[in-house]
């Protein structure tokens, strides 16, 4: 679905991701790893294409910068990390920009397929309530649920998501996991994720591709990736030892 | 969804207070026109009817009408260049006259009226001209260093720049005219012309300006939607952002260069109305733009009115009524948006 090839981004010169290539295919999730500094971000804007970059995307064997942006965002739909509200939008405004790269014309199917998506975006999000909220009256990690609708209502093949549970609490994370992997299901999908947490890494994704100071140091499926050596490398600690110190917090203790 | 659009009725109801004002505008002045003449006299000019000469026709037809039409379309074009300017930049405090786009417009006029630029044929078309092309440019140089100080384009660094553009600009304007030797007078007369000397010729190319640049930003409603949520954001839902940035900006340039060209540097004007629209109907663009075009021709109305009147027969400048309001309009917005952003 997504082919990245010799993928390399520069900032005052210096690369921040250096020649990092991978092939993503439908049904797989790919998790951005690695420490800060690593160039997970800086990745996933270059395939938003909102930094400049050399090396080549293909998206179903098309050059992706060459897709026009209304095009690419029926292809591709971003949850970035920081998403806050200047104005008092409504849940539901939020949610129908999401809708905005279907506008064509004005036939009457065109806005029913709106309302639905819409309405099921608001309904799997559990925003529907708030629907004619403002977003200036919720909290972040409401208005972090209003962009996934947002993505979701766009309806995308490839959904990219910049740290998708920052910002959530515990139930919200896994919920807002479990809906990605439920709308994963469906033929034809893939996701890229960067995710922070190592653990919620190996759990949800397929595949894992670690970076380091901008350079991939493994990528392949996710247990390979995060075998204890790889991690060691990248973290600079035993991250094996500290995982199984803090599972240890949890036992016997009821 | 019902309400995200101006619905017929809503439009009946801001014309017909949009001429009510019109007309009470018309009305009152150093001579009050009873309402029944006023109406005859205009009801009789529109069908080309005789007039049957009373006193108040020539004050009515060649003084109050031109400078009402004018007002109330530099009142529109500036709100709606305000609304818009506010959700490309996704700040509430963005207008003319805080981003420095007005001082530049009002530095291209000096120039030309000092310099002697003119475009033949079109009266004023040289001061138009270049008040547009001064008013682009100074918006584009305004935001590149905006960008360059910090790429989120934050509401109070855009504030700071095009303060210090307005006093920049301001002072090669008084440059300017101090070589400006004979021409002087003509460009003091334009400084404080204010649109007390409108006439039907610059209310036809100021209503040909709004309904060109206002068809084009109208047509944007989704996309400055789009913008006003975040211009990533934007990008993201497939909004084509540089396109899209670069038209309303030149938009925006041209409409307030012709309005800063024929009335001056009116402060404030797209600050306030827009502001107060967002409060009456949202800030979904699709009502925001229709509503700060009508708040905003009503509210320059009743501006003039009261700088026509409040000192009568002294004749107050409409620029100070705007900034005396408009300055405590901006304090209360900045107050509240630290307040909410942080």
């Amino acid at each position: 679905m997504l082919t990245a090839r010799e993928i390399t981004v520069r900032y005052d010169g210096k690369p921040a991701v250096d020649a990092v290539s991978f092939e993503l295919l439908a049904g797989q999730w790919l998790m951005l790893a690695g420490p800060n500094g690593a160039g997970k971000s800086t990745l996933i804007k270059a395939i938003a294409q909102t930094v400049p970059y050399e090396g080549t995307f293909l998206l179903n064997r098309h050059h992706l910068k060459k897709i026009k942006a209304a095009e690419r965002a029926r292809m591709i739909g971003v949850l970035s990390q920081h998403n806050s509200a200047e104005y008092a939008y409504t849940v539901e405004e939020i949610v129908r920009l999401g809708r905005y790269a279907y506008r064509r014309g004005f036939f009457s199917r065109q806005a029913e397929d709106d309302e639905r998506e819409i309405a099921s975006a608001l309904a799997l999000t559990g925003m529907a309530e708030y629907r004619r909220a403002s977003v200036l009256s919720l909290s972040g990690g409401e208005v972090q649920r209003v962009f996934l609708a947002q993505v979701f209502a766009q309806n995308p093949q490839l959904l990219i998501l910049d740290e998708p549970t920052n910002h959530l609490d515990l139930k919200y994370q896994q919920h807002t996991l479990d809906l990605v992997a439920e709308w994963l299901k469906q033929p034809g999908r893939a996701v890229v994720s960067v995710m922070h947490d190592v653990s919620l890494a190996k759990k949800y994704g397929t595949h894992a591709l670690l970076l380091n100071r901008g350079k991939t140091v493994a990528y392949g499926t996710v247990d390979a990736v995060f075998s204890r050596e790889n991690l060691e490398a990248v973290y600079e600690m035993d991250v094996y030892a500290w995982m199984r110190e803090l599972l240890a917090q949890w036992q016997g203790k009821e | 969804m019902k309400h995200d659009r101006f619905t017929g009725r809503e439009y009946l109801l801001c014309s017909l207070l949009l001429m009510g004002v019109l007309l009470l505008c018309v009305c009152v002045g150093s001579v009050n026109v009873p309402l029944g003449d006023t109406v005859r006299v205009i009801w009789n000019a529109v069908w080309g009817k005789p007039q049957d000469g009373g006193a108040y026709q020539s004050i009515i037809l060649s003084v109050r009408l031109p400078r009402v039409l004018c007002v109330a379309l530099s009142g529109a074009s500036l709100s709606l260049c305000g609304a818009a300017m506010q959700g490309l930049l996704r700040n509430p405090l963005a207008d003319g006259s805080t981003l420095g786009v007005s001082a530049g417009a009002s530095l291209g006029a000096v120039i030309a009226l000092a310099f002697g630029v003119a475009l033949p044929g079109i009266p004023y078309g040289g001061t138009m001209v270049m008040a547009m092309l001064f008013a682009f440019g100074s918006l584009l140089l305004i935001l590149t260093l905006a960008y360059a100080l910090d790429r989120s384009l934050a509401t109070h660094s855009i504030i700071l720049i095009g303060v210090i553009f307005s006093m920049f600009a301001s002072s090669l304007m008084s440059l300017v005219i101090s070589f400006a030797g004979e021409k002087i007078k003509s460009i003091t007369f334009w400084t404080m012309g204010s649109l007390s000397g409108s006439n039907y010729p610059y209310a036809a190319i100021l209503s040909a300006a709004l309904l060109l640049c206002g068809a084009v930003i109208l047509r944007h409603r989704e996309e400055l939607n789009a913008f006003a949520v975040g211009e990533e954001n934007a990008r993201h839902v497939g909004v084509n952002v540089r396109r899209v940035k670069l038209t309303i900006l030149i938009t925006v340039s041209v409409l307030i260069g012709v309005c800063v060209s024929i009335g001056g540097t009116i402060a404030f004007v797209g600050l306030v109305t827009p502001h107060m629209a967002r409060m009456l109907v949202g800030p979904n663009h699709r009502k925001l733009l229709p509503a700060s075009l009508f708040s905003g021709a009503i509210f320059l109305l009743l501006a003039d009115l009261i700088a026509r009147t409040i000192l009568r027969p002294i004749e107050l400048s409409i620029g100070v009524v705007t900034s005396l309001v408009g300055a405590v309009a901006f304090v209360m917005i900045f107050y509240r948006s630290r307040k909410e952003g942080a």
